[in-house]
């Protein structure tokens, strides 16, 4: 069954009757059971197993939220040596550092005056059954 | 007294390929038009380096190689795609939204009265740019002409702070000083022609367009051009949704004879839609600044599983050209289709009309390299029978591909093209 995931169309003024955002019928919604800002919210791929105690497996979709605050614990897209990474944030007062979930993954440390981008905070992982 | 913010995005085009591509941050990077052809968008590097807006690929060629700069063919699908998520964002921040063009958007803030201003156009720049990683700038003013103008000056850095300005902040003196050094040619409606023929006239800047005299300006020039002036003199003429006065939007569509169930015959449809439609478009010398295409399945048809979607694509540059708008219909009809339905009925709108007249040429888009085909098509069609000359998107099915040698991947528009993270 294909679960279709509508494109943002924002409210048409042509007069033409306006067109609602969701489906009409009374299927469940998977978009809006997973997604809660469409606008922020990208799509990006996992690859490697850097993070396979989260759950998270080479090939795995990753829904990723960018208006969310990155907090201790979440699991981030961060940007490191401008190539985007996948892991767990552990940031306390005294100290950032990006974990992986794989002990072949060091922890990435940030020092004094080294700044962490974080893109967004990764909020699902969809994992498929098939190949 | 009215009110407006223009927010727009920075460097657009080059913006939306450094949020996926963060190593291009800092790096010279200039995106090319259709075929590869020109310069259409310029990072902040590229323009130190003082090249020009529309300057060939191959006239840059030993610039590039000598600084490294970084060439891309345009990406429209992404660009699209971040332009609805940045219009989707800004419409929350009011009640009353224009969208301008792909990356520029009025805002009413009329009621905003207890607002501090700035703080207000900060926190939009700052969710914009952490929500889909653009920057933006956003200008302020009474009149839509004086917000287009205060967004400028941020951009430029002139006056405001960090991206924001709002002229309604500065003293009636702060802002004639700041007028005086603006050249007129950077007021919103002011093209080169004009431009030239004021300078001519001794109104070389938006300080002296602003003081000139009324009457004479109706009379040399336009009605335009006087209303332009009570808008830098902060009376609001226009309001939101109405670019140039007169212009409305072109439809056109149709019911089916029969159900349609698959994307071919739709593609088809509104292929020719479109040809009706920018037909329309240029015999009243407009461009369109806006595809809107939709398609709906039979309200009435009991039983029957509804479906009804409209997409409205705003267009990197205006235009009339049959050929690009079609393109753009069928993106965006492909966006919108879903299997499984009866399809009774089609249509495309265009919309956000100006004047030929008015908007400054493009050295390098499609609209000028078929300008003689669409005339030479017109009066074919014209003499023979609509359709004698068509798009082969009409009805033939047939190849049809512009070269875009260093297009980025469709990083949120492709499944198989999507950004990965390790």
């Amino acid at each position: 069954m294909k679960l279709p995931l509508p494109l943002y169309s924002h409210v048409v003024r042509a007069g033409f009757p306006s067109p609602a955002d969701d489906y009409v019928s009374e299927a469940l919604d998977l978009n809006e059971h997973l997604i809660s800002r469409q606008d922020a919210t990208f799509f990006l791929r996992a690859r490697g197993h850097s993070m396979m105690g989260a759950g998270i497996q080479d090939g795995d979709l990753l829904i990723v939220d960018r208006s969310l605050t990155p907090t201790h614990q979440s699991v981030v897209i961060a940007l490191v040596d401008g190539e985007f990474t996948v892991k767990r944030l552990y940031k306390r007062a005294d100290r950032i550092r990006l974990l992986s979930e794989n002990p072949d993954f060091p922890p990435i440390e940030f020092q004094e005056g080294q700044e962490l981008q974080i893109w967004g905070v990764a909020i699902h992982v969809i994992h498929s059954l098939r190949p | 007294m009215s009110n407006f913010a223009l927010v727009d995005g920075n460097n657009f085009y080059v913006s939306c390929e450094r949020v996926f591509n963060p190593k291009l941050e800092g790096k010279p990077v200039v995106v090319l038009s259709n075929n590869d052809g020109c310069a259409v968008a310029r990072s902040a590097e590229v323009k130190a380096l003082g090249v020009k807006m529309g300057t060939p690929w191959f006239q840059m060629k030993d610039l590039a190689q000598k600084h490294g700069i970084i060439a891309l063919s345009s990406n429209y699908e992404l660009y699209a795609d971040l332009s609805n998520r940045m219009m989707g964002i800004l419409g929350t921040y009011s009640p009353d939204q224009e969208i301008y063009s792909i990356d520029e958007c009025f805002l009413s803030l009329d009621g905003f009265e207890r607002y501090d201003l700035l703080d207000y156009g900060k926190e939009i720049r700052q969710t914009v740019k952490q929500w889909i990683g653009i920057p933006v700038c956003v200008g302020m003013g009474r009149s839509k002409t004086l917000a287009k103008l205060a967004n400028h000056c941020a951009k430029k850095g002139l006056a405001g702070l960090e991206g924001v300005c709002d002229l309604n902040r500065l003293s009636a003196d702060e802002r004639s000083a700041l007028f005086s050094k603006i050249p007129v040619n950077e007021i919103w409606g002011v093209g080169p022609n004009i431009s030239r023929r004021l300078t001519e006239r001794g109104i070389a800047h938006v300080e002296s367009l602003r003081t000139a005299d009324a009457k004479t300006l109706r009379r040399e020039f336009s009605v335009v051009l006087e209303r332009t002036m009570a808008e830098l003199n902060g009376i609001s003429c226009m309001s939101l949704e109405e670019a140039v006065p007169n212009k409305q939007q072109i439809m056109s569509s149709r019911s089916f004879g029969q159900y349609v169930y698959t994307l071919e015959p739709l593609g088809e449809a509104v292929a020719s839609y479109i040809a009706i439609a920018a037909q329309k478009l240029r015999s009243q010398g407009s461009l369109a600044g806006m595809v809107q295409v939709y398609i709906r399945t039979n309200p009435h048809k009991e039983n029957a599983p509804q479906y009804q979607r409209g997409l409205s694509i705003p267009l990197p540059e205006p235009t009339d050209d049959t050929l690009r708008l079609t393109a753009i219909a069928r993106w965006g009809l492909k966006k919108i289709f879903r299997p499984g339905f009866a399809y009774q009925k089609a249509g495309v709108v265009l919309m956000n009309l100006r004047d030929t007249g008015t908007v400054q040429p493009d050295l390098f888009s499609k609209h000028r390299d078929n300008t003689r085909l669409m005339q030479v098509m017109d009066n074919i069609n014209a003499l023979w029978g609509r359709g004698t000359l068509h798009t082969a998107a009409e009805g033939v099915h047939k190849e049809w591909k512009m070269k875009r040698e260093k297009k980025t991947p469709g990083f949120t528009t492709r499944w198989d093209q999507l950004p990965e993270v390790r």
